[in-house]
Protein backbone atom coordinates (compact mmCIF):
# COMPACT_ATOMS: atom_id res chain seq x y z
CA UNK A 1 0.00 0.00 0.00
CA UNK A 2 1.27 3.32 -0.87
CA UNK A 3 1.03 6.21 1.78
CA UNK A 4 -0.61 9.05 1.16
CA UNK A 5 1.37 12.43 1.63
CA UNK A 6 -1.19 13.79 4.93
CA UNK A 7 -0.38 10.72 6.76
CA UNK A 8 3.61 11.07 5.83
CA UNK A 9 3.33 14.07 6.93
CA UNK A 10 1.09 14.06 10.26
CA UNK A 11 1.66 10.56 11.57
CA UNK A 12 4.05 8.79 9.74
CA UNK A 13 4.36 5.27 8.85
CA UNK A 14 4.41 2.19 11.02
CA UNK A 15 7.28 -0.69 10.11
CA UNK A 16 5.83 -3.89 8.83
CA UNK A 17 8.07 -6.25 10.77
CA UNK A 18 9.52 -7.69 8.24
CA UNK A 19 13.10 -7.81 7.59
CA UNK A 20 16.33 -8.00 8.76
CA UNK A 21 17.16 -4.23 8.52
CA UNK A 22 14.92 -1.60 9.67
CA UNK A 23 15.39 1.70 7.89
CA UNK A 24 13.76 5.05 10.13
CA UNK A 25 13.34 7.56 7.97
CA UNK A 26 11.43 10.70 7.41
CA UNK A 27 7.91 10.77 6.25
CA UNK A 28 9.53 13.06 3.31
CA UNK A 29 11.24 9.98 1.85
CA UNK A 30 8.60 7.39 2.03
CA UNK A 31 7.86 7.15 -1.41
CA UNK A 32 11.62 7.14 -2.51
CA UNK A 33 12.60 4.60 -0.17
CA UNK A 34 9.83 2.30 -0.88
CA UNK A 35 10.01 2.80 -5.26
CA UNK A 36 13.78 1.80 -4.48
CA UNK A 37 12.80 -1.31 -2.44
CA UNK A 38 10.02 -1.92 -4.88
CA UNK A 39 12.84 -1.56 -7.71
CA UNK A 40 15.74 -3.49 -6.02
CA UNK A 41 13.63 -6.04 -4.37
CA UNK A 42 14.78 -5.18 -1.45
CA UNK A 43 12.39 -7.69 0.83
CA UNK A 44 14.90 -7.98 3.45
CA UNK A 45 14.62 -4.12 4.38
CA UNK A 46 11.60 -3.13 6.83
CA UNK A 47 10.71 0.72 6.85
CA UNK A 48 9.45 3.07 9.31
CA UNK A 49 8.84 6.67 9.00
CA UNK A 50 8.38 9.05 11.29
CA UNK A 51 5.91 12.20 10.71
CA UNK A 52 7.27 14.39 8.09
CA UNK A 53 6.32 17.64 10.07
CA UNK A 54 8.73 17.31 12.80
CA UNK A 55 10.98 19.41 10.22
CA UNK A 56 8.89 22.41 12.04
CA UNK A 57 10.47 21.57 14.66
CA UNK A 58 13.54 20.40 14.07
CA UNK A 59 14.93 19.80 17.87
CA UNK A 60 11.91 16.81 17.96
CA UNK A 61 13.79 14.76 15.44
CA UNK A 62 16.33 13.57 17.34
CA UNK A 63 14.42 12.21 20.50
CA UNK A 64 12.26 11.04 17.98
CA UNK A 65 14.91 9.09 16.26
CA UNK A 66 16.24 8.01 19.21
CA UNK A 67 12.47 6.51 20.22
CA UNK A 68 12.28 4.59 17.55
CA UNK A 69 15.78 2.76 17.37
CA UNK A 70 15.29 1.90 20.90
CA UNK A 71 11.92 0.60 20.21
CA UNK A 72 12.99 -1.39 17.43
CA UNK A 73 16.37 -2.56 18.04
CA UNK A 74 15.58 -5.53 19.44
CA UNK A 75 13.89 -6.82 16.32
CA UNK A 76 16.53 -6.44 13.65
CA UNK A 77 20.04 -7.12 13.08
CA UNK A 78 20.23 -3.21 11.99
CA UNK A 79 18.77 -0.29 12.45
CA UNK A 80 19.82 2.55 10.02
CA UNK A 81 18.45 6.50 9.70
CA UNK A 82 17.24 7.84 6.87
CA UNK A 83 17.38 11.60 7.97
CA UNK A 84 20.05 13.83 6.71
CA UNK A 85 21.29 16.31 9.41
CA UNK A 86 17.98 18.34 8.61
CA UNK A 87 18.35 21.43 11.34
CA UNK A 88 19.53 19.61 14.23
CA UNK A 89 22.63 20.96 14.10
CA UNK A 90 24.69 17.95 14.56
CA UNK A 91 23.05 16.41 17.54
CA UNK A 92 21.30 13.67 15.56
CA UNK A 93 24.37 12.84 13.80
CA UNK A 94 26.28 12.54 18.18
CA UNK A 95 22.51 10.81 18.97
CA UNK A 96 23.65 8.07 16.15
CA UNK A 97 26.70 8.03 17.29
CA UNK A 98 25.91 7.03 20.55
CA UNK A 99 23.27 4.62 19.82
CA UNK A 100 25.47 2.76 17.84
CA UNK A 101 23.41 3.23 14.47
CA UNK A 102 24.39 5.14 11.06
CA UNK A 103 22.59 7.46 9.44
CA UNK A 104 22.78 9.15 5.91
CA UNK A 105 25.11 11.97 5.23
CA UNK A 106 23.94 15.54 4.41
CA UNK A 107 22.77 18.47 6.03
CA UNK A 108 19.13 18.06 4.09
CA UNK A 109 17.43 15.80 1.84
CA UNK A 110 17.81 18.01 -0.95
CA UNK A 111 21.47 17.88 -0.65
CA UNK A 112 21.70 13.96 -1.14
CA UNK A 113 18.98 13.94 -3.45
CA UNK A 114 21.41 16.21 -5.87
CA UNK A 115 24.31 13.87 -4.01
CA UNK A 116 26.01 15.87 -1.65
CA UNK A 117 29.65 16.34 -3.35
CA UNK A 118 27.51 17.88 -6.07
CA UNK A 119 25.49 20.23 -3.80
CA UNK A 120 28.42 21.13 -1.75
CA UNK A 121 30.30 22.80 -4.76
CA UNK A 122 27.04 24.76 -5.77
CA UNK A 123 26.62 26.17 -2.64
CA UNK A 124 28.44 29.79 -3.18
CA UNK A 125 26.08 30.00 -6.01
CA UNK A 126 22.45 28.91 -5.06
CA UNK A 127 22.63 30.00 -0.88
CA UNK A 128 19.76 32.23 -2.33
CA UNK A 129 17.81 29.56 -3.23
CA UNK A 130 14.96 27.77 -2.16
CA UNK A 131 15.06 23.60 -2.77
CA UNK A 132 11.85 21.38 -2.82
CA UNK A 133 11.67 18.04 -3.65
CA UNK A 134 8.85 15.59 -4.77
CA UNK A 135 7.13 15.71 -1.53
CA UNK A 136 7.56 19.14 -0.77
CA UNK A 137 5.79 20.23 -4.14
CA UNK A 138 3.24 17.71 -3.09
CA UNK A 139 3.16 19.05 0.66
CA UNK A 140 3.61 22.86 -0.07
CA UNK A 141 0.66 24.40 1.77
CA UNK A 142 1.10 22.11 4.31
CA UNK A 143 5.11 22.57 4.87
CA UNK A 144 5.35 26.03 3.81
CA UNK A 145 2.25 27.97 2.93
CA UNK A 146 -0.12 27.37 5.93
CA UNK A 147 2.89 26.95 8.67
CA UNK A 148 4.61 30.21 7.91
CA UNK A 149 1.13 31.85 7.83
CA UNK A 150 0.84 32.73 4.34
CA UNK A 151 -2.68 31.59 3.87
CA UNK A 152 -3.97 34.20 6.13
CA UNK A 153 -0.62 36.31 6.08
CA UNK A 154 0.34 36.91 2.75
CA UNK A 155 1.99 40.07 3.52
CA UNK A 156 4.90 38.31 5.47
CA UNK A 157 5.82 36.98 2.39
CA UNK A 158 8.66 39.16 2.16
CA UNK A 159 9.86 38.77 6.04
CA UNK A 160 10.61 34.82 5.22
CA UNK A 161 11.33 35.02 1.59
CA UNK A 162 12.61 38.83 0.44
CA UNK A 163 16.61 37.54 0.73
CA UNK A 164 15.53 34.77 -1.51
CA UNK A 165 16.03 34.77 -5.55
CA UNK A 166 15.26 31.20 -6.74
CA UNK A 167 13.44 28.27 -6.29
CA UNK A 168 14.79 25.15 -7.84
CA UNK A 169 12.29 22.28 -7.84
CA UNK A 170 14.69 18.86 -7.34
CA UNK A 171 12.83 16.23 -9.76
CA UNK A 172 12.77 12.84 -8.36
CA UNK A 173 10.73 11.81 -10.91
CA UNK A 174 9.50 13.50 -14.53
CA UNK A 175 6.25 14.26 -13.70
CA UNK A 176 4.36 16.89 -15.81
CA UNK A 177 1.85 18.10 -13.18
CA UNK A 178 4.42 18.20 -10.43
CA UNK A 179 6.56 20.51 -12.51
CA UNK A 180 3.21 23.14 -13.28
CA UNK A 181 2.92 22.96 -9.53
CA UNK A 182 6.55 23.82 -8.75
CA UNK A 183 6.36 26.67 -10.83
CA UNK A 184 3.16 28.00 -9.26
CA UNK A 185 4.65 27.36 -5.61
CA UNK A 186 8.38 29.65 -7.03
CA UNK A 187 5.23 32.34 -8.26
CA UNK A 188 3.35 32.47 -4.91
CA UNK A 189 6.50 32.89 -3.35
CA UNK A 190 7.76 35.41 -5.81
CA UNK A 191 10.85 33.73 -6.82
CA UNK A 192 12.22 32.25 -10.21
CA UNK A 193 11.72 28.94 -10.67
CA UNK A 194 13.99 26.37 -11.92
CA UNK A 195 13.07 22.37 -12.13
CA UNK A 196 16.41 20.48 -12.05
CA UNK A 197 16.23 16.63 -12.52
CA UNK A 198 18.07 14.25 -9.67
CA UNK A 199 16.67 11.30 -9.61
CA UNK A 200 17.57 9.79 -5.59
CA UNK A 201 20.74 10.87 -5.82
CA UNK A 202 23.11 9.33 -2.82
CA UNK A 203 19.94 7.83 -1.76
CA UNK A 204 19.82 5.15 -3.77
CA UNK A 205 23.49 4.24 -3.69
CA UNK A 206 23.39 4.30 0.28
CA UNK A 207 20.73 2.29 0.79
CA UNK A 208 22.33 -0.05 -1.51
CA UNK A 209 25.25 -0.02 0.42
CA UNK A 210 23.10 -0.51 3.70
CA UNK A 211 21.26 -3.40 1.84
CA UNK A 212 23.98 -4.89 0.83
CA UNK A 213 23.22 -5.42 -2.92
CA UNK A 214 23.60 -3.23 -6.01
CA UNK A 215 20.92 -0.53 -6.65
CA UNK A 216 19.24 0.09 -9.79
CA UNK A 217 19.88 3.78 -9.73
CA UNK A 218 16.71 5.13 -11.75
CA UNK A 219 13.64 6.50 -11.28
CA UNK A 220 10.24 5.22 -11.38
CA UNK A 221 8.02 6.03 -14.47
CA UNK B 1 -20.41 51.00 11.95
CA UNK B 2 -18.37 51.31 15.17
CA UNK B 3 -18.94 48.15 16.43
CA UNK B 4 -20.26 48.06 20.18
CA UNK B 5 -17.42 46.28 21.96
CA UNK B 6 -14.82 48.48 20.12
CA UNK B 7 -12.28 49.79 22.28
CA UNK B 8 -11.24 53.48 21.73
CA UNK B 9 -7.69 53.68 22.75
CA UNK B 10 -7.92 57.47 23.54
CA UNK B 11 -10.91 57.57 26.26
CA UNK B 12 -8.86 54.57 28.17
CA UNK B 13 -6.41 56.02 31.63
CA UNK B 14 -2.84 55.37 31.09
CA UNK B 15 -2.33 51.72 32.74
CA UNK B 16 -5.55 50.43 31.00
CA UNK B 17 -4.08 51.71 27.84
CA UNK B 18 -0.74 50.59 28.33
CA UNK B 19 -2.24 46.78 28.76
CA UNK B 20 -4.48 47.26 25.71
CA UNK B 21 -0.67 47.66 23.64
CA UNK B 22 0.47 44.86 24.82
CA UNK B 23 -2.42 42.88 23.68
CA UNK B 24 -2.57 44.40 20.38
CA UNK B 25 1.42 43.99 20.60
CA UNK B 26 0.13 40.15 20.92
CA UNK B 27 -2.02 40.33 18.08
CA UNK B 28 -0.11 42.34 15.85
CA UNK B 29 -2.22 44.85 15.27
CA UNK B 30 0.57 47.90 13.75
CA UNK B 31 -2.17 50.84 13.34
CA UNK B 32 -3.63 50.61 16.96
CA UNK B 33 0.15 50.52 18.41
CA UNK B 34 1.19 53.42 15.98
CA UNK B 35 -1.77 54.74 17.29
CA UNK B 36 -0.79 53.79 21.35
CA UNK B 37 2.45 55.78 20.65
CA UNK B 38 1.09 58.83 19.77
CA UNK B 39 -1.74 59.21 22.72
CA UNK B 40 0.95 58.03 25.14
CA UNK B 41 3.72 60.85 24.09
CA UNK B 42 0.65 63.37 23.57
CA UNK B 43 0.12 62.56 27.37
CA UNK B 44 3.45 63.67 28.21
CA UNK B 45 4.84 60.06 28.26
CA UNK B 46 8.79 59.92 27.91
CA UNK B 47 9.60 57.83 24.87
CA UNK B 48 11.64 55.59 26.65
CA UNK B 49 9.24 54.92 29.19
CA UNK B 50 6.77 54.34 26.21
CA UNK B 51 9.41 51.92 24.65
CA UNK B 52 10.27 50.00 27.93
CA UNK B 53 6.30 49.81 29.49
CA UNK B 54 4.36 49.52 26.41
CA UNK B 55 6.70 47.94 23.65
CA UNK B 56 9.13 46.02 24.99
CA UNK B 57 7.01 44.73 28.26
CA UNK B 58 4.83 43.71 25.81
CA UNK B 59 6.96 41.98 23.58
CA UNK B 60 8.00 40.46 26.26
CA UNK B 61 4.87 38.31 26.76
CA UNK B 62 5.27 37.45 22.97
CA UNK B 63 8.80 36.41 23.81
CA UNK B 64 7.88 34.30 26.49
CA UNK B 65 4.38 32.81 24.98
CA UNK B 66 6.71 31.84 21.69
CA UNK B 67 9.62 30.01 23.81
CA UNK B 68 6.81 28.18 25.49
CA UNK B 69 5.34 27.20 22.24
CA UNK B 70 1.88 29.18 22.50
CA UNK B 71 2.58 31.22 20.01
CA UNK B 72 4.25 30.37 16.28
CA UNK B 73 6.65 32.49 13.87
CA UNK B 74 3.84 33.98 12.26
CA UNK B 75 2.30 35.71 15.22
CA UNK B 76 5.72 36.81 16.60
CA UNK B 77 6.55 38.25 13.32
CA UNK B 78 3.19 40.09 13.18
CA UNK B 79 4.13 41.05 16.60
CA UNK B 80 7.18 42.22 15.40
CA UNK B 81 5.99 44.63 12.86
CA UNK B 82 3.44 46.06 15.53
CA UNK B 83 6.55 46.74 17.56
CA UNK B 84 8.73 48.29 14.71
CA UNK B 85 6.21 50.42 13.58
CA UNK B 86 6.02 52.01 17.09
CA UNK B 87 9.85 52.17 17.34
CA UNK B 88 9.65 54.22 13.92
CA UNK B 89 8.11 57.02 15.80
CA UNK B 90 9.92 56.99 18.82
CA UNK B 91 13.51 56.26 17.53
CA UNK B 92 13.71 60.21 16.39
CA UNK B 93 12.10 60.96 19.71
CA UNK B 94 14.49 59.34 21.70
CA UNK B 95 17.03 60.47 20.26
CA UNK B 96 15.95 64.14 21.03
CA UNK B 97 15.17 63.40 24.92
CA UNK B 98 17.97 60.52 25.02
CA UNK B 99 17.56 57.47 26.81
CA UNK B 100 19.97 55.53 29.21
CA UNK B 101 22.32 53.62 26.71
CA UNK B 102 23.34 50.01 27.38
CA UNK B 103 26.45 49.36 25.31
CA UNK B 104 26.54 48.67 21.56
CA UNK B 105 26.35 45.93 19.26
CA UNK B 106 27.22 44.73 15.32
CA UNK B 107 25.12 42.34 14.35
CA UNK B 108 24.99 40.18 11.17
CA UNK B 109 24.31 36.53 9.58
CA UNK B 110 27.24 34.57 8.44
CA UNK B 111 28.85 34.53 5.09
CA UNK B 112 26.10 31.95 2.94
CA UNK B 113 23.43 32.71 5.02
CA UNK B 114 20.43 34.60 4.24
CA UNK B 115 18.09 34.03 6.92
CA UNK B 116 17.46 36.83 9.42
CA UNK B 117 14.04 36.75 10.69
CA UNK B 118 16.20 36.30 14.27
CA UNK B 119 18.96 38.62 13.82
CA UNK B 120 15.97 41.32 12.85
CA UNK B 121 13.75 40.40 16.10
CA UNK B 122 17.38 40.68 18.43
CA UNK B 123 18.73 43.86 16.38
CA UNK B 124 14.70 45.38 17.62
CA UNK B 125 14.59 43.85 21.14
CA UNK B 126 18.45 44.89 21.72
CA UNK B 127 17.50 48.60 20.32
CA UNK B 128 14.29 48.46 22.58
CA UNK B 129 16.40 47.64 25.45
CA UNK B 130 18.54 50.62 24.86
CA UNK B 131 21.73 49.51 22.92
CA UNK B 132 23.14 50.84 19.57
CA UNK B 133 22.80 48.52 16.73
CA UNK B 134 24.54 48.19 13.82
CA UNK B 135 22.73 45.85 11.48
CA UNK B 136 25.39 44.00 9.05
CA UNK B 137 22.40 42.44 7.39
CA UNK B 138 23.04 39.05 5.56
CA UNK B 139 26.05 36.60 4.31
CA UNK B 140 28.96 38.62 6.22
CA UNK B 141 32.35 37.51 5.90
CA UNK B 142 34.59 37.44 8.46
CA UNK B 143 36.31 40.66 6.63
CA UNK B 144 33.13 42.60 6.88
CA UNK B 145 32.71 41.81 10.29
CA UNK B 146 35.99 42.83 11.44
CA UNK B 147 35.99 45.93 9.53
CA UNK B 148 32.74 46.95 11.13
CA UNK B 149 34.47 45.98 14.46
CA UNK B 150 37.18 48.28 13.93
CA UNK B 151 35.53 50.95 12.93
CA UNK B 152 32.53 51.13 15.40
CA UNK B 153 34.29 49.77 18.40
CA UNK B 154 31.22 47.66 19.48
CA UNK B 155 30.99 46.09 22.98
CA UNK B 156 29.11 42.86 21.77
CA UNK B 157 29.72 41.12 18.71
CA UNK B 158 26.20 39.10 17.55
CA UNK B 159 26.41 36.11 14.88
CA UNK B 160 23.37 34.56 13.57
CA UNK B 161 22.82 31.31 11.30
CA UNK B 162 19.96 29.21 10.63
CA UNK B 163 21.81 26.37 8.34
CA UNK B 164 23.87 23.69 9.42
CA UNK B 165 25.96 24.59 6.73
CA UNK B 166 27.03 27.81 7.66
CA UNK B 167 27.12 28.10 11.34
CA UNK B 168 30.76 26.88 11.33
CA UNK B 169 31.71 29.82 9.62
CA UNK B 170 31.18 31.64 13.08
CA UNK B 171 34.10 29.79 14.26
CA UNK B 172 36.24 30.95 11.34
CA UNK B 173 35.59 34.74 12.64
CA UNK B 174 36.27 34.01 16.21
CA UNK B 175 39.60 32.48 15.13
CA UNK B 176 40.34 35.37 12.89
CA UNK B 177 39.47 37.30 16.50
CA UNK B 178 42.16 35.35 18.22
CA UNK B 179 44.46 35.54 15.36
CA UNK B 180 44.47 39.24 15.00
CA UNK B 181 44.70 39.42 18.94
CA UNK B 182 41.10 41.28 19.30
CA UNK B 183 38.93 38.47 20.66
CA UNK B 184 39.04 39.48 23.72
CA UNK B 185 37.53 43.01 23.32
CA UNK B 186 34.74 42.04 22.33
CA UNK B 187 31.77 40.08 23.61
CA UNK B 188 30.55 37.30 21.31
CA UNK B 189 27.45 36.31 21.18
CA UNK B 190 25.73 33.67 18.48
CA UNK B 191 21.99 32.30 18.01
CA UNK B 192 20.32 30.49 15.23
CA UNK B 193 18.41 27.43 15.08
CA UNK B 194 20.52 24.89 14.67
CA UNK B 195 22.92 26.15 17.64
CA UNK B 196 22.79 25.06 21.19
CA UNK B 197 25.20 25.94 24.38
CA UNK B 198 27.79 23.58 23.28
CA UNK B 199 28.53 24.56 19.88
CA UNK B 200 28.92 28.51 21.15
CA UNK B 201 30.89 26.74 23.79
CA UNK B 202 33.35 24.72 21.47
CA UNK B 203 33.55 27.51 18.67
CA UNK B 204 34.80 30.02 21.24
CA UNK B 205 31.66 32.50 21.89
CA UNK B 206 31.00 34.02 25.08
CA UNK B 207 27.37 32.48 25.18
CA UNK B 208 24.55 30.92 22.64
CA UNK B 209 21.48 32.87 22.74
CA UNK B 210 18.37 30.73 22.06
CA UNK B 211 16.01 33.63 22.02
CA UNK B 212 15.63 37.34 21.21
CA UNK B 213 15.09 38.04 24.83
CA UNK B 214 17.95 35.50 26.24
CA UNK B 215 20.06 37.46 23.96
CA UNK B 216 18.89 40.50 25.52
CA UNK B 217 19.50 39.83 29.03
CA UNK B 218 22.94 37.73 28.00
CA UNK B 219 24.30 41.07 26.87
CA UNK B 220 23.15 42.73 29.64
CA UNK B 221 25.10 40.80 32.25
CA UNK B 222 27.85 40.71 30.23
CA UNK B 223 27.88 44.19 29.51
CA UNK B 224 27.44 45.14 33.22
CA UNK B 225 30.07 42.31 34.17
CA UNK B 226 32.74 44.32 31.44
CA UNK B 227 32.30 47.55 32.69
CA UNK B 228 32.90 45.97 36.35
CA UNK B 229 35.72 44.53 35.14
CA UNK B 230 37.06 47.64 33.95
CA UNK B 231 36.60 49.60 37.08
CA UNK B 232 37.96 46.86 39.32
Amino acid sequence: MIPSDTMLTEAGLPPAHTGRILLVACGALAHEILALKRLNGWDHMDLQCLPANLHLWPDRITPAVAAAVAEHRDRYDQIFVVYADCGTGGQLFEKCKELGVEMIEGPHCYSFFEGNAAFATKADAEFTAFYLTDFLVRQFDAFVWRPMGLDRHPELRAMYFGNYTDLIYQAQTDDPVLDAKARDCAARLGLAYTRRFTGYGDLARVLAQVSGTAAQDVSPD
Amino acid sequence: MADDDEIILSELSDDELVLQMHDDLYDGMKEEIEEGVNILIARGWTPYDVLTKALVAGMTIVGADFRDGILFVPEVLLAANAMKAGMFILKPLLVETGAPRMGKMVIGTVKGDIHDIGKNLVAMMMEGAGFEVLDLGINNSVEKYLEALERERPDILGMSALLTTTMPYMKVVIDTMKEKGMREDYIVLVGGAPLNEEFGRAIGADAYCRDAAVAVETAKMYVARKHNQLSA
